[in-house]
């Protein structure tokens, strides 16, 4: 029978098939933070049970973490009590744990890439919903809640209903300035937060194709924002370069079987999907979001839609509008910015400070921006300094801060002002997401670069 | 046990009448600080319910004590966005035992299931009869039972069937948990691990 890309990799990994219940899935990757770990492990000493295979999980700390001065201790008490907690944890049930000042310390969804920890074929989950990153690797992976992270420390398993099958197919070339930042949030404001809930999604298509491993990330990483557990990407040559070599990828003989497994991942041609959409590549314009969920965004270039122009509740569009202090009908180009955020588990990678560093060479930092540039990882960091983008970056007037999820969420010292906007590379632009009263709209590091420079929103495509 | 058990609940209903009530509203981030589980109903919906110098909010429905009940009626797409389980455990801890939408997040519905919360989807139709019964009488209380599956306005007898997947009934109904169940076929998995293709 014809199966799916989905269907070889989560048939290959159920334990057991409950009738009328979910499926007993075996999971070979298990990443943990400081944030949604500490009451699962409680759990595990209050019902008396080890972890299973310690050596399957894999542990960071980045929500909580400065991004300045991470050599003095966390002044937050909250924050350093999580931390620690992570590294007891971890110390006593034998999990590696890359924390604060660890070279390999970086955000959960950076480090397991780059380590060659992620690899097709395997299911990955985290105690957190950007998990589905690690899709672009041909892996199923995703969030989960804090009771499963106790079940996978515990059992290695989870138990899941099998999802829906979606198809995203995109073809032709991406136009100047357009990137996979972009290429999601397009499909997002098309399909909405909630079109792919219940489904898994797979990205097909020349697009996806000629896309880089990062670029593959970061359209993963977003699938959750339009409701779907994850989204995957057939692994390819690609992928395999990306991996090979990397600490923890397989070596020699076993390097050769892994290989050979992976290129059997793939959807058979007449394998067939719940859903399926197919989008112009060559329609995708430069990104911008005016609203507060992902979905509320738009070619960079348009004007805010219409409360009549959109499905469901109009009082809820307005009530996102007034929070956002726009009104409809109006234009995005040129509204003013007060800061800039370029990092994240969605944009945080080597790719995104190169995008970024091509806007700004030559060009100074507008003086009424603030921008915050923070690596995903300390071997992004590293990768920023060694190819020359810090001298770019730091003539322009930037400046790098240190690794960590930093003001995508805000739990750390990084927030934005209340009322102050926000031009943000991250994943999400809910109401306080960062900062109380924060306004957030969300782009790629190329708007981001050029609002940077130029003080106001604008399309990166005259800067380039 | 992990949590109270749950069978057939009749109360009255809390409306919140938005649509994508995200994650990020139901506990904002900078509360998910804690390592253990408790106190999170405090700031269930913080920045909707207080104002920055912590007084209460008056329009949001919370502070109103018209509404109260052990359900809260939500919009289209209710749990969107983190895998936080803390919402979860703030919907619990504030009092709430059910939440009521047209459409549900995934992993919001996952992790109410996993804490004793009872996710009921009901028609778009459905779910404005119940706002309409609210918002006429405050007082009009719905029966959710859970052994029949079926959800009614208990005035005018409105009702609707609901899904929920066999076997999270059977642990909802004796708050049971998934953990319970895998530790007694740990040995399958220790043997399935070992024919893995990676």
């Amino acid at each position: 029978m014809s199966t799916t890309l989905f269907d070889k990799v989560w048939d290959a990994h159920v334990v057991r098939n409950i009738a009328d219940g979910p499926d007993v899935l075996f999971i070979d990757r298990h990443f943990i933070h400081e944030v949604t770990s500490p009451v699962a492990f409680l759990g595990l000493k209050n019902r008396g049970i080890k972890v299973l295979y310690p050596e399957r999980t894999f542990a960071t700390a980045d929500h909580n973490t400065p991004t300045i001065n991470q050599h003095l201790p966390v002044e937050d008490p909250l924050s350093a009590n999580q931390l620690k907690a992570l590294e007891h944890n971890t110390n006593e049930y034998g999990i590696s744990h890359w924390g604060l000042g660890h070279e390999k310390n970086g955000i959960v969804h950076v480090v397991g890439p780059e380590n060659g920890i992620t690899q097709p074929g395997m299911t990955i989950v985290c105690g957190d919903s950007h998990t589905s990153t690690h899709g672009a690797f041909g892996a199923i992976a995703f969030g989960i809640g804090t009771s499963e992270v106790e079940m996978v420390l515990s059992t290695q398993c989870i138990m899941q209903p099998k999802p829906r099958k979606m198809r995203i197919n995109i073809n032709g070339t991406l136009g100047k300035g357009v990137t996979p930042k972009d290429v999601a949030l397009y499909i997002i404001s098309r399909l909405t937060t909630s079109g792919a809930t219940g489904y898994f999604v797979e990205y097909a298509g020349d697009v996806f194709e000629n896309m880089s491993m990062e670029g593959r990330m970061t359209v993963c990483n977003l699938s959750i924002e339009m409701g779907a557990r994850g989204g995957m990407i057939a692994p390819d040559e690609t992928t395999f370069n990306y991996i090979k070599n990397r600490p923890y990828a397989p070596e020699g003989e076993k390097w050769e079987e892994a290989l050979a497994y992976w290129k059997t991942l793939k959807t058979d041609s007449d394998a067939v999907f719940d859903k399926e959409y197919t989008f112009d590549g060559t329609e995708i314009e430069p990104m911008i979001t005016y609203g507060t969920n992902p979905g509320m965004g738009m070619g960079i270039t348009k004007n805010i839609p219409q409360a009549d122009e959109i499905e469901g509740g109009k009082s809820t569009y307005i009530k996102s509008l007034n929070y956002m202090g726009y009104t409809e009908g109006e234009p995005m180009l040129g509204k003013k910015v007060d800061y800039v955020f370029v990092g994240s588990c969605t944009n945080g990678r080597i790719e995104d400070f190169r995008a970024f560093a091509s806007v700004v060479k030559g060009r100074k930092k507008a003086d009424n921006v603030n921008v915050w540039l923070v690596p995903g990882s300390h071997i992004v960091e590293s990768q920023i300094k060694e190819e020359g983008l810090l001298d770019i970056i730091t003539e322009a007037g930037f400046s790098l801060r240190q690794p960590g999820c930093s003001a995508c969420l805000a739990m750390n010292d990084d927030k934005i002002p209340a009322g102050k906007y926000a031009v943000s590379t991250s994943n999400r632009n809910f109401e306080g997401r960062q900062g109380p009263g924060a306004r957030t709209m969300l782009a790629s590091p190329l708007v981001a670069a050029a609002a940077a420079v130029t003080g106001v929103l604008t399309d990166p495509r005259t800067l380039i | 046990m992990a949590y109270d058990k749950f069978e057939i609940l009749k109360s009255t209903v809390v409306p919140l009448p938005i649509e994508n009530v995200d994650t990020d509203q139901i506990i904002p981030a900078r509360f998910l600080k804690a390592t253990e589980r408790k106190g999170f109903g405090d700031n269930l919906f913080r920045d909707w319910r207080y104002n920055p110098d912590n007084t209460p909010k008056e329009d949001f429905v919370l502070n109103n004590p018209v509404y109260s009940g052990k359900i809260l009626a939500g919009g289209k797409n209710f749990g969107s966005g983190s895998s936080r389980e803390h919402a979860a455990w703030a919907v619990y801890d504030y009092g709430f035992r059910c939440v009521v939408s047209s459409f549900f997040a995934d992993i919001f519905r996952n992790n109410c299931l996993n804490v004793g919360v009872l996710p009921v989807q009901v028609s778009a139709d459905f779910l404005d009869k119940i706002f309409k019964a609210v918002y006429d009488d405050p007082k009009t209380e719905l029966e959710v039972n859970l052994p029949n599956q079926t959800i009614t306005i208990l005035s005018t007898g409105e009702n609707e069937v609901f899904e929920i997947n066999g076997y999270k009934k059977q642990n909802m109904l004796n708050g049971f948990d998934d953990i319970d169940y895998l530790q007694n076929i740990k040995e399958d998995i220790a043997d399935f691990a070992k024919k893995l293709p990676v």
